[in-house]
């Protein structure tokens, strides 16, 4: 019951959208379960929340260090949760103005969207923001053109860098357009790293990940893999 | 005070300086935001034969109606509120002090300078770990999460959950479009409704099992998507891309730029050896990658020799990606930057829109100017 019924749902999952794929009488079906999924990843989100709002609730409940931060992280959780959810501040949708819910969630002006602009876009778009610092920071420390590899790793690298800005342009600025040698002006140059060997490259990584997939589906879908269902009686 | 107080209390001090020289130089004249108030009016008028129907005041449509004689109580008014730039506010209030249409928006005037402490604090993370990236942090959490709770619940569970259960609760107060098809019920909508409970299930203290058959549906469903997906979108599609011509025809151009063409009319093709060169050493990477990742036999000889060009290849794709990512994180970087030095701070002017709403607003804060 407890691992053998769920492995059944996971084939029978997984099957209902292959044939889908290759029986048109059944592409309803596979449409339906990918609904049934899309609902359940929403659900999910809940589940999310529920346990960001468990686990905060345990921190401050339990005095550990640092609780003040979990008192921000609820309060910013739950203030966004209400208003969201509430439609707080929303106007009716212009072509059903009597349904005072028709309106749309995320509405310019409306608090769910000023948190949205003020709160979480400018705080993730930094968080990605400073990972330039990081990544340079990384590859300045672990690049180092010892092999001919390397050399080429490196030097794809910079040339693509330095193609996609105005500096490099200038730098071959030089080499005139109907010469023979215009490829080598390193914004053209970079188009033809891009579209030649960068697009031989990751067509091989591309069909290598395909087969990586397809045959791990498999696995999970015919019960080899089940590390998914844990190793515990509950 | 120890080292760290006294960087902080430096920092801090600059920063502050900085921006009080900002409030001088500018007149207080930066980091506002300002709106027009757009009144919208909504009245009920019925047709002869026809529903009863709501349409904008505004609109054309209403010119067919009598409107004067519609009752207060059959009319719905709000207003919306939207942004526009400091110089209409500007020009607004020189030509009448008293308006009301563009106004300043406290909100959004806060909203940017929370934008700007926030994007400040995570910045401050690139010295070290403090309090201030802390709360940016635990903001970010909290918001994200009830963030994509709210977009799930309204974008999928109301609409695709229980407007298939309760299409006509549903649709009588959040979703009054659904109607035909979409409106009919569909119990088989049952099934996720009782797995979505079951997943919630993992949240109780006892019989987290019960979250497993969700789980496994989530699993099942995502590896038969997964599987046909890339088997048709990748595998097959970059297999069918590589299979081209490597003697490359294209139509020849005369001197003068214009197209050869043959007595029939047709172009003249001719070999184009730099396309054909090309698909030759796309074809060539393409299967010495494929060597490379291809275990069964041992790297050795003629296989050694294709694999090591494989990983020539690889290493050219690496540093392009590499290359890639780094563009899109400075990319990132520079919107961040250029938030905060022209939407809070008004210094840099990109679009030469800063300058304007600058002598404006001067223009309207001190009338002897003009």
């Amino acid at each position: 019951m407890k691992r053998t019924v769920p492995l059944i749902i996971t084939f029978l999952g997984g099957v209902v959208l292959i044939i889908a794929y290759f029986i048109p009488y059944t592409q309803a079906w596979g449409e339906k379960a990918a609904v049934f999924f899309d609902v359940l990843a929403a659900i999910a989100f809940v589940l999310g929340g529920g346990n960001l709002l468990k686990n905060h609730l345990k921190k401050v409940s339990d005095r550990v260090a640092g609780w003040g931060y979990s008192v921000i992280c609820l309060v910013a959780f739950l203030v966004t949760l209400t208003v969201g959810l509430g439609k707080i501040g929303v106007n009716p949708n212009t072509q059903f103005s009597n349904y005072a819910w028709s309106g749309v969630y995320d509405q310019v002006g409306s608090p769910f969207w000023w948190l949205y602009e003020y709160g979480f876009k400018p705080l993730t778009a930094t968080m990605f923001a400073i990972l330039a610092f990081y990544v340079a920071s990384a590859a300045f420390r672990a690049f180092r053109a010892k092999n001919f590899e390397a050399i080429l790793l490196l030097g794809t690298a910079f040339i693509i860098l330095l193609g996609r800005t105005y500096a490099g342009v200038v730098l071959t600025g030089f080499i005139p357009d109907d010469s023979a040698f215009s490829g080598l002006k390193l914004e053209n140059f970079t188009v033809y790293i891009m579209q030649v060997f960068n697009t031989a490259g990751n067509r091989a990584i591309m069909i290598g990940i395909a087969l990586g997939v397809a045959s791990t589906s498999l696995k999970v879908l015919l019960g080899v893999d089940r590390s998914y269902l844990g190793s515990g009686g509950d | 005070m120890n080292r760290d107080t006294m960087t902080w209390t430096i920092i801090f001090a600059i920063g502050l300086a900085l921006i009080l020289i900002r409030i001088v130089t500018s007149g207080g004249l930066f980091g506002k935001a300002y709106v027009k108030a757009v009144p919208r009016e909504y009245a009920q008028v019925a047709a002869p034969g026809e529903d009863e129907n709501w349409i904008d005041v505004t609109s054309e449509e209403a010119l067919d109606y009598d409107l004067t004689q519609i009752p207060a109580d059959e009319r719905i008014t709000w207003t919306s509120y939207n942004q526009t730039h400091p110089i209409d506010y500007a020009n607004a209030m020189a030509a009448d002090p008293n308006q009301s249409v563009y106004q300043f928006s406290f909100w959004r005037t806060f909203g940017i300078w929370l934008s700007a402490f926030f994007t400040l604090a995570i910045f401050s993370f690139l010295y070290k770990d403090n309090p201030f990236y802390k709360i940016a942090e635990s903001v970010v959490v909290g918001v994200s999460a009830a963030y994509w709770m709210v977009v799930g619940f309204w974008s999928v569970i109301i609409p695709n959950l229980f407007g298939k259960i309760y299409p006509e609760s549903v649709q009588s107060w959040a979703m009054p479009g659904l109607t035909g098809e979409s409106a009919k019920q569909d119990l088989w909508y049952l099934i996720p409704l009782i797995l979505g409970v079951m997943l919630l299930w993992r949240l109780a203290p006892k019989g987290a099992w019960i979250a497993r058959w969700p789980l496994a549906f989530i699993i099942g469903t995502t590896a038969g998507m997964r599987l046909m997906g890339f088997l048709h979108g990748d595998f097959i599609s970059q297999i069918r891309n590589s299979i081209t011509s490597i003697y490359v025809k294209t139509a020849q151009i005369a001197a003068d730029g214009t197209p050869l063409l043959d007595a029939a009319g047709l172009p003249v093709m001719g070999f184009d050896f730099w396309e054909s060169l090309r698909s030759i050493i796309i074809i060539i990477g393409v299967l010495s990658c494929l060597v490379y990742f291809f275990f069964s036999f041992e790297h050795k000889g003629i296989v050694g020799k294709a694999a090591k060009l494989g990983i020539w290849f690889l290493m050219i794709t690496f540093g392009a990606a590499f290359g890639f990512t780094v563009m899109g994180r400075i990319a990132l970087l520079a919107i961040r930057l250029e938030f905060l030095f022209d939407d809070w701070l008004w210094l840099l002017d990109p679009s030469g829109k800063r300058l304007a709403d600058t002598v404006g607003l001067l223009m309207q804060s001190f009338p002897m100017l003009t």
